[in-house]
C-alpha cells in the first residue's frame, strides 16, 4: 500500500522554531509553506530556510512538502530548484485550474532535476483546487502527470470564488469534495480535505474530520499539532472493522485455495468490493500497528 | 580540589566547608541552634510607626545578618523598602539572608556597590542584579542554597540572621501574621516562618493591620518583636496571579504527556501514591493528563507536596488527592483553598525539605516532575545559570526532592532556540545526576543507566527510549557543538547542597 497521508500539517516557511520541531507531533506529511504564509519580503529567506532544514534535519518517514509560489510570481521557480536540490518528496502547486498548469510547473522541476542529477520523476507533485475552473478541471488535473500524488480542496479561496462562505455544516463545499473524491479516485491518487481554523473548536473539528472520512477523502490538512491525534483517531479502523475485515479476508483465502468462485461468510456472499475493502483496511490497520498477519488466528 | 562528582572547587573557596560526596552522606547528629530573644511584658506595644523606627530599635549594626522571605515574588515591595531605609541610616556591610530574589531586587545592585550589603545567600537570582553579580560585582561570592539547604542551615546556626523584615498581608498589632485576610494574598507563608522561629529580631511588615488576635496565624505573636503597618506589601498581581493557566505550547504538552505515560508505567502509580510537579509550562501540565489517567485507573494520591496551583486545588477537590502540603502558593485559587480546605496545610520549608530534621515531606515523596535549563551525560542538571553561563535561575526545591523522590523526572526541550539542552558538563550542578532517574523530551524518554530496573521495566512500553548520549548526538546533529563558555578566575557563587556541602561553584563570566 502507498504511504499514509492521513495528515499534512501547514507550517510557515518562514518560521524556523516551528520547521525545526514540525516532525516530532506524528504528522503523515508536512508542507513547508513558501506562499500565503509568507510575506513578500520574506519570500527569499524562507526559501533559504526551508532549502536548509530539508537538507540538514531528519523528519524520518514524514513526507515532505513544499508549497511553493506559483509560476506567475517572480518566486516560483526559484522556489521550484531550491526544493528539488533539497530533495523534498512532493512541490504542492498553489491554486492549480487547469492541466497545463501542471504541467508547466513539471517542465521546471523536471529541468532541475536534470541539471543536479537527481532521479527525473523522483519529485512527485500535489494540486491544490482553490476555485471553480479547479474543480470542473478536477479530473484532467489528477491525471496531467505521472509525478501527482494527491489533489486537496482549499476552501477559503473556493467558496470566495463561489460567492458564499464558510458554513459550519459544510454544504456550501459538497460540490467540490465530491468532485475531488472522484476526480482522484479515477486517476488512481490521493484526496485531501481542506483545513480546520477553528483551532480551538476540537468538537466542531471532529465532526467535519468524520465527514470527510465519510466521503472517501484520504486525509486532512491540518494546522496544528493538537489537530493530529483527533485525526489519526477517526482514521483508525476499529477493533470490531477490523475483526470483520479479518474474517473476510480470512474466508477469501481459504475459497481461493479450494478453487471455489463463490465465497460467502455467515452465509453472506462476498464478492470483490467488499474483500478489496476489507484488505485495504487491513493494510491500514498494519500500518497503524493496530494489525499483525495471523491475528486472527489469536483469541 | 574536585567533589566526588568532578566539580571543581578552588581551596579558597572551600575554607572550612565540606565537599560534594554524596546525597545522603552527611548523617550524623546535628545540633540546632537557637535565637537570643528579649521578653516582651504585659502592656508593652509593638506597634511602630515606620520601617526606620523598626530597623533602629532591632539595634540593627554593620555586619549583621538580614532575612526576608520571596513570598510576594515578583510583586515584592518589602525587601527594597526596608534595605532603602538601612542605607539611610548609614548601616553597611551587612549579610543578605532572602529565601530568594528576583528581578524586582534590582536596586540592590546600588546597595552592593555602595557597600550597605556585602554578602548574600539565595535561592534563586534573576534579572539585572543576576547579571551583574555574574560579572563580578561582589567581592564574596553569594551562596545559592536550596529550599530544604536555607532551613537547615538556618537552624543549624550556619545562618545567623540578627534581623529578619518579614512581610505579611495581614497581621494584628500584637504580631499574629497570616498569607491571607489581607489585600495582596500570598497564602502560604512556608519560607517566612522558619525565619520566625531563629532570628534575634523579627519584625512584621503588612498593609492591612486587623483586630487581636489575627488567627489562624502563620507566624506566632511569640515569635514577633514590632509590627509596622506600612501602604503597600506589594503588588497584588505580582504576589499571586488569579489563576494558572495549563501551557497551550504543543512542544510543552507533548514533553507533558511523554512524561505522564512514563509515570503511569513506571511501577510508581498506584493508589495511595504522592507526587509533586512544577508550576508552570510541561512540568504542570503534567499533571493535567495524570489527572486523567487517576481517573481512568481510580487511583488516588495520598498527598501533593510543593508550590501550589489551582490545578492541584482542583484535583484535590475533586477527591483525586487526599492531602496537600503547600510552601508556597502561586495563584488566589491555591491562596482560597488554604483557609477553606482542612486537608490543605500549610508548612514550613523545614518540613518541606530540610535533610537535617527527623524526616522532611520530601522524603515521604513517589513521583517528582521537575526542569531543567541543561542536563549533562552524567545526569547532573543545571537550573541556575544559562547555556552563557550567567546567573538566572533558582535552586528552589530541586535538589531536595530530587534526592528523595522515589521516581524523579526531569522535564526539557533536547533544544532551546539553537541551545542545545543536553551537553557533555553542564555550567553548574544543582541536583547531581545521581538523583536523577528519567530525562522526559518532545522525542523520547533517556532513563539513568543506574535505574536497571527501570529500563527493564519500560522495555516493552511504547515510548520511544534513547540513551541520553543518543539524545545528545541527535542535539549537535540539529545545532552542532557549541564552544565552552569562557569564565575568569573568580567565584561569584558557591552553590551549596542541601547538606550544606559544595557541590559547584560559578565563575565570574568573561
Amino acid at each position: 500500500m502507498e504511504r499514509l497521508r492521513r495528515t499534512m500539517m501547514f507550517v510557515p516557511g518562514n518560521n524556523p522554531a516551528m520547521i525545526k520541531d514540525a516532525g516530532i507531533y506524528g504528522a503523515d506529511s508536512l508542507m513547508f509553506d513558501l506562499e500565503d504564509a509568507v510575506a513578500i519580503s520574506e519570500k527569499d529567506s524562507a526559501r533559504f530556510l526551508v532549502h536548509n532544514a530539508i537538507k540538514t534535519l531528519n523528519y524520518g518517514d514524514t513526507e515532505l512538502v513544499v508549497r511553493i509560489n506559483g509560476l506567475d510570481t517572480p518566486f516560483g521557480r526559484n522556489d521550484i530548484e531550491a526544493a528539488v536540490r533539497a530533495g523534498v518528496d512532493v512541490i504542492r502547486l498553489p491554486k492549480t485550474e487547469t492541466k497545463e498548469d501542471i504541467l508547466a510547473v513539471e517542465a521546471v522541476i523536471e529541468e532541475v532535476e536534470r541539471k543536479i542529477g537527481r532521479e527525473v520523476g523522483s519529485t512527485r507533485m500535489m494540486a491544490a483546487i482553490e476555485g471553480a475552473m479547479g474543480v470542473i478541471n478536477a479530473y484532467s488535473i489528477a491525471s496531467a502527470s505521472k509525478r501527482l500524488v494527491a489533489i486537496a480542496l482549499g476552501a477559503e479561496d473556493y467558496v470566495t470564488n463561489l460567492k458564499t462562505k464558510r458554513y459550519p455544516d459544510g454544504m456550501e463545499l459538497m460540490g467540490a469534495r465530491s468532485q475531488i473524491v472522484i476526480a482522484a479516485r479515477a486517476a488512481g491518487i490521493y484526496a485531501l480535505d481542506t483545513v480546520y481554523s477553528d483551532v480551538d473548536n476540537e468538537e466542531g473539528f471532529k465532526r467535519e474530520v468524520e465527514l470527510i472520512k465519510q466521503l472517501g477523502f484520504d486525509g486532512k490538512s491540518v494546522i496544528n499539532p493538537k489537530q493530529i491525534k483527533p485525526v489519526h483517531e477517526i482514521y483508525a479502523p476499529t477493533a470490531q472493522e477490523i475483526r470483520k475485515s479479518s474474517d473476510i479476508v480470512s474466508a477469501a483465502r481459504a475459497a481461493q485455495k479450494e478453487g471455489l468462485g463463490v465465497i460467502s461468510l455467515n452465509g453472506k456472499m462476498i464478492d470483490k468490493p467488499i474483500i478489496e475493502r476489507a484488505e485495504r483496511l487491513l493494510q491500514l490497520a498494519k500500518a497503524v500497528g493496530l494489525y499483525k498477519e495471523g491475528m486472527e488466528n489469536e483469541e | 580540589m574536585r567533589n566526588s562528582i568532578g566539580r571543581e572547587i578552588p581551596e579558597n573557596i572551600i575554607m572550612d566547608r565540606k565537599l560534594y560526596e554524596g546525597e545522603f552522606s552527611m548523617n550524623s547528629t546535628v545540633a540546632k541552634a537557637a535565637p537570643v530573644i528579649k521578653p516582651v511584658n504585659p502592656g508593652e506595644s509593638k506597634l511602630l510607626d515606620n520601617i526606620e523606627e523598626a530597623i533602629v530599635k532591632c539595634g540593627l549594626k554593620d555586619g549583621m545578618t538580614i532575612s526576608f522571605h520571596h513570598h510576594f515574588r515578583e510583586g515584592d515591595y518589602i525587601q527594597n523598602m526596608v534595605i532603602d531605609a538601612i542605607a539611610k541610616l548609614g548601616i553597611k556591610n551587612l549579610t543578605l539572608a532572602s529565601s530568594s530574589l528576583g528581578s524586582v531586587h534590582k536596586p540592590l545592585i546600588k546597595h552592593i556597590k555602595d557597600g550597605v550589603i556585602t554578602r548574600i545567600t539565595s535561592s534563586g537570582l534573576r534579572g539585572a542584579l543576576a547579571e551583574e553579580i555574574s560579572k563580578g560585582l561582589m567581592e564574596e561570592p553569594v551562596i545559592i542554597r536550596s529550599h530544604g539547604g536555607r532551613a537547615r542551615a538556618i537552624e543549624a546556626g550556619d545562618i545567623k540572621i540578627d534581623v529578619a523584615f518579614l512581610g505579611a498581608p495581614s497581621a494584628d498589632v500584637y504580631g499574629n501574621a497570616s498569607g491571607t485576610g489581607g489585600v495582596g494574598n500570598c497564602g502560604s507563608l512556608g519560607y517566612a516562618k522558619i525565619d520566625a522561629l531563629y532570628a534575634n529580631k523579627v519584625v512584621i511588615l503588612t498593609d492591612y493591620l486587623v483586630d487581636f488576635p489575627n488567627m489562624p496565624a502563620s507566624i506566632l505573636q511569640t515569635n514577633v518583636d514590632y509590627v509596622v503597618k506600612i501602604d503597600k506589601i506589594g503588588d497584588p498581581a505580582g504576589i499571586a496571579s488569579g489563576a494558572t493557566r495549563y501551557t497551550k505550547n504543543p512542544k510543552e504538552l507533548l514533553i507533558a504527556e511523554y512524561a505522564s505515560k512514563a509515570i503511569v508505567k513506571s511501577g510508581y502509580f498506584k493508589d495511595g501514591f504522592s507526587f509533586q510537579t512544577g508550576t508552570g509550562g510541561s512540568t504542570l501540565a503534567v499533571s493535567r493528563f495524570l489527572r486523567d489517567e487517576m481517573i481512568k485507573e481510580g487511583i488516588k494520591a495520598d498527598f501533593a507536596l510543593g508550590g501550589i496551583t489551582k490545578q492541584m486545588v482542583e484535583m484535590h477537590e475533586e477527591g483525586l488527592i487526599k492531602h496537600i502540603f503547600d510552601v508556597q502558593d502561586f495563584d488566589l485559587v491555591a491562596v482560597e483553598s488554604i483557609g477553606k480546605n482542612p486537608m490543605h496545610h500549610e508548612i514550613d520549608s523545614s518540613m518541606y525539605a530540610n535533610p537535617h530534621n527527623r524526616g522532611c515531606i520530601a522524603n515521604k515523596l513517589d513521583v517528582v516532575v521537575l526542569s531543567a535549563l541543561e542536563i549533562d551525560t552524567d545526569y547532573n542538571v543545571n537550573v541556575m545559570t544559562g547555556s552563557d553561563g550567567v546567573l538566572r535561575g533558582a535552586s528552589g526545591g530541586h535538589c531536595d526532592t530530587a534526592a528523595c523522590a522515589k521516581l524523579t523526572m526531569i522535564l526539557s526541550p533536547i533544544i532551546r532556540g539553537r541551545i542545545p539542552c543536553i551537553v557533555d558538563s553542564v555550567n553548574t550542578v544543582i541536583t547531581p545526576g545521581d538523583s536523577i532517574d528519567v530525562l522526559v523530551t518532545e522525542i523520547g524518554i533517556a532513563i539513568n543507566p543506574k535505574r536497571e530496573d527501570l529500563i527493564e521495566r519500560f522495555k516493552n512500553v511504547n515510548i520511544p527510549q534513547f540513551t541520553i548520549q543518543e539524545l545528545k548526538n541527535k542535539v549537535e546533529s540539529i545545532v552542532g557543538v557549541p564552544d565552552n563558555i569562557e569564565y575568569d578566575e573568580k567565584v561569584v557563587a558557591i552553590v551549596e547542597y542541601r547538606d550544606g556541602s559544595i557541590i559547584d561553584v560559578v565563575r565570574k563570566v568573561k
